[in-house]
């Protein structure tokens, strides 16, 4: 079985948030990158899978040079190879069109994306890669399990779960549960020193047409201080939530 | 070339979002000048529907349908548009409609902006204010193509009552064996709960209330509000409540009318998921908890004190004002 795990390089979540450029661009300034934390779930599923089925885990991102750092990462933690193509990814339609197009050359049986990245938070990569290649998909997944070609997922709906039988290839979009915190694989000094010698391959991207686009970024309005209501004077509390904030 | 929604129900009846959405979509069809289509899924009634605009119902009632399966719906909806010449398609942010959401639009080769949070800020170019960093800032986005799809933000808009005269017509699409290769085996539901998808309301508890024995205080409050019980990263990883009330930044998002964190210290990952309620208490023993400054109202003390009194105090007030 080969795995392909796609992985965004996200700011850390205490990262403060500011744009620069005219706000037209994010400011890195001081920034710490990680893996996405919905993407950490999927990898470690992932070699979870290596170690006990002998799957191949291939992990890529779409991004320049500077994310290089978090797919080394990857591979310390124990991906057998990754793959960087080479661009700026400047919306989702085409962060999914450079993936699937790398799933066409590799031909991957399970891809497992988070469910949405920290910064942008489109939650449209995983879903697009399977329409463009009609592979299946799930989302929202908290559990998958791989028997020969046919797959048991568990997704996450409102107020429950739901089990899922399906096939592969299949493209999930990942979140906590594929893996609790406390199984997240962390770089040894074995896997730092091994991933040096992996193979990391960067591709160029393929041509396609911009469908969307970012134009601008803008911060909350700043808010206004807290009313302090004493312990002693909770009809006072229940005075403002319904006839100031209106919300009982 | 109307507006078309996908009005959302579970067994049968409307989910509030459908009339959000309606109202949504509404005025977007007044600046381009064009009518409200809902595409509708097993509903029987949909008259209700009128009551927010929409012009015109594509009926679809399918066996096959019965349980949600995200290509067969995505499916549906694209037939919807097709027919209806719909350039633009708003969906909600269930979890449902985020799944089938970048279905529908690859299959439209449209352009999609999720998690919006207003009418759109211009027509041409289309552009729209969207959540980003997790809710620490907004971002801008302009769609191009020519079919657009439009997710809005849970709760971001609300509900605008405008009458409509509603037309209604059966709807067969037609479904082949590739849309049900994702089959639905079985669901567990918690029924007779609030879900915090649902809640308009939810009560949040942190490590400030010592141990899962003390969860009380939060479940009583909660359902004197009919509210829906949530809590902070540090309570579900040490397994005092399940791994499904964990809200934040990695946990659920909320977005409701009103959000009581009890004893939440308020690290900057928890307030990210929860920045999109409209109204915040905190209730925290530290003055200095950084909870209070995103806050609209805090109470500084005990809340083993605080708690059980306010939970007496609403009920009173439920009491006369019911």
């Amino acid at each position: 079985m080969k795995i392909l795990v796609c992985i965004s390089h996200v700011p850390d979540t205490t990262s403060k948030i500011n744009f620069t450029n005219g706000d037209s661009e994010f400011d890195t300034n001081g920034v710490q990158f990680v893996i996405n934390p919905n993407d950490e779930f999927g990898l470690t599923r992932a070699i979870w899978l290596q170690e006990q089925q002998g799957a191949n885990v291939t992990v890529v991102n779409v991004g320049g040079p500077d994310t290089e750092p978090t797919l080394r990462k990857a591979l310390a933690i124990g991906a057998n190879e990754a793959i960087r193509v080479n661009a700026n990814p400047t919306d989702g339609f085409f962060v999914a069109k450079q993936l699937a197009e790398v799933i066409k050359q590799g031909q991957y049986d399970l891809v497992i994306c988070g469910k949405e990245s920290l910064d942008y938070n489109g939650g449209m990569v995983p879903g697009m890669i399977a329409g463009l290649l009609s592979y299946n998909f799930v989302n929202s997944c908290i559990d998958v399990k791989v028997d020969g070609s046919s797959v048991k997922a568990i997704r996450e709906i409102d107020g429950g779960k739901e089990t899922i039988s399906a096939s592969l290839p299949l493209v999930i979009g990942g979140q906590k549960g594929l893996v609790e915190e406390k199984d997240l694989r962390i770089p040894n000094m074995r896997g730092i020193m091994t991933a040096r010698t992996k193979a990391l391959t960067v591709l160029e991207p393929i041509a396609t047409n911009v469908n969307t686009k970012a134009v601008k970024f803008e911060k909350p309005a700043p808010k206004s201080a807290v009313k302090l209501v004493s312990a002693d004077n909770l009809d006072e509390l229940v005075n403002l939530l319904h006839n100031e904030a209106k919300v009982i | 070339m109307s507006l078309l929604i996908y009005a959302e129900s579970a067994e049968g009846k409307f989910k509030k979002v459908a009339f959000e959405l309606a109202s949504y979509a509404k005025k977007v069809a007044e600046s381009l000048g064009t009518s409200v289509t809902a595409v509708t899924i097993n509903t029987a009634d949909v008259s209700e529907l009128s009551k927010y605009g929409v012009d015109k119902v594509l009926k679809v009632s399918n066996d096959k349908l019965s349980s949600f399966n995200a290509k067969a719906y995505a499916d549906v909806i694209k037939q919807a548009a097709q027919k209806e010449g719909a350039k633009v398609i708003v969906l909600s942010s269930t979890t449902d409609s985020i799944y089938l959401a970048p279905l529908v639009t690859v299959g439209l080769d449209a352009g999609y902006a999720s998690n919006v949070v207003g009418l759109p800020l211009s027509i041409s170019p289309f552009q729209v204010k969207r959540n980003a960093f997790s809710n620490k800032a907004f971002n801008i986005t302009e769609i191009s193509t020519d079919v657009k799809v439009v997710g809005l933000a849970k709760n971001s808009y609300g509900l605008v009552e405008s009458n409509s005269s509603l037309s209604t017509e059966d709807f067969s699409p037609s479904l082949n064996d590739a849309d049900f290769h994702v089959k639905v085996e079985s669901v567990e539901k918690v029924t007779g709960k609030v879900t915090i998808a649902d809640a308009e309301v939810v009560v949040s508890g942190g490590r400030g209330l010592k141990g899962p024995e003390n969860w009380a205080l939060v479940e009583d409050l909660a359902t004197v509000l009919g509210a829906a019980t949530a809590c902070s990263k540090p309570v579900s990883d040490l397994g005092w409540r399940p791994h499904s009330e964990h809200v934040g930044q990695t946990g659920k998002p909320v977005a409701t009318n009103l959000y009581i964190a009890i004893g939440i210290s308020g690290a900057i990952q928890h307030i990210a998921g929860i920045n999109s309620s409209k109204v915040k208490v905190v209730i925290n023993s530290d003055p200095e908890a950084p909870f209070f400054k995103v806050a609209d109202y805090g109470v500084v003390g005990d809340a083993f004190e605080i708690v059980p009194k306010l939970t007496q105090k609403l009920k009173e007030f439920k009491a006369q004002n019911s």
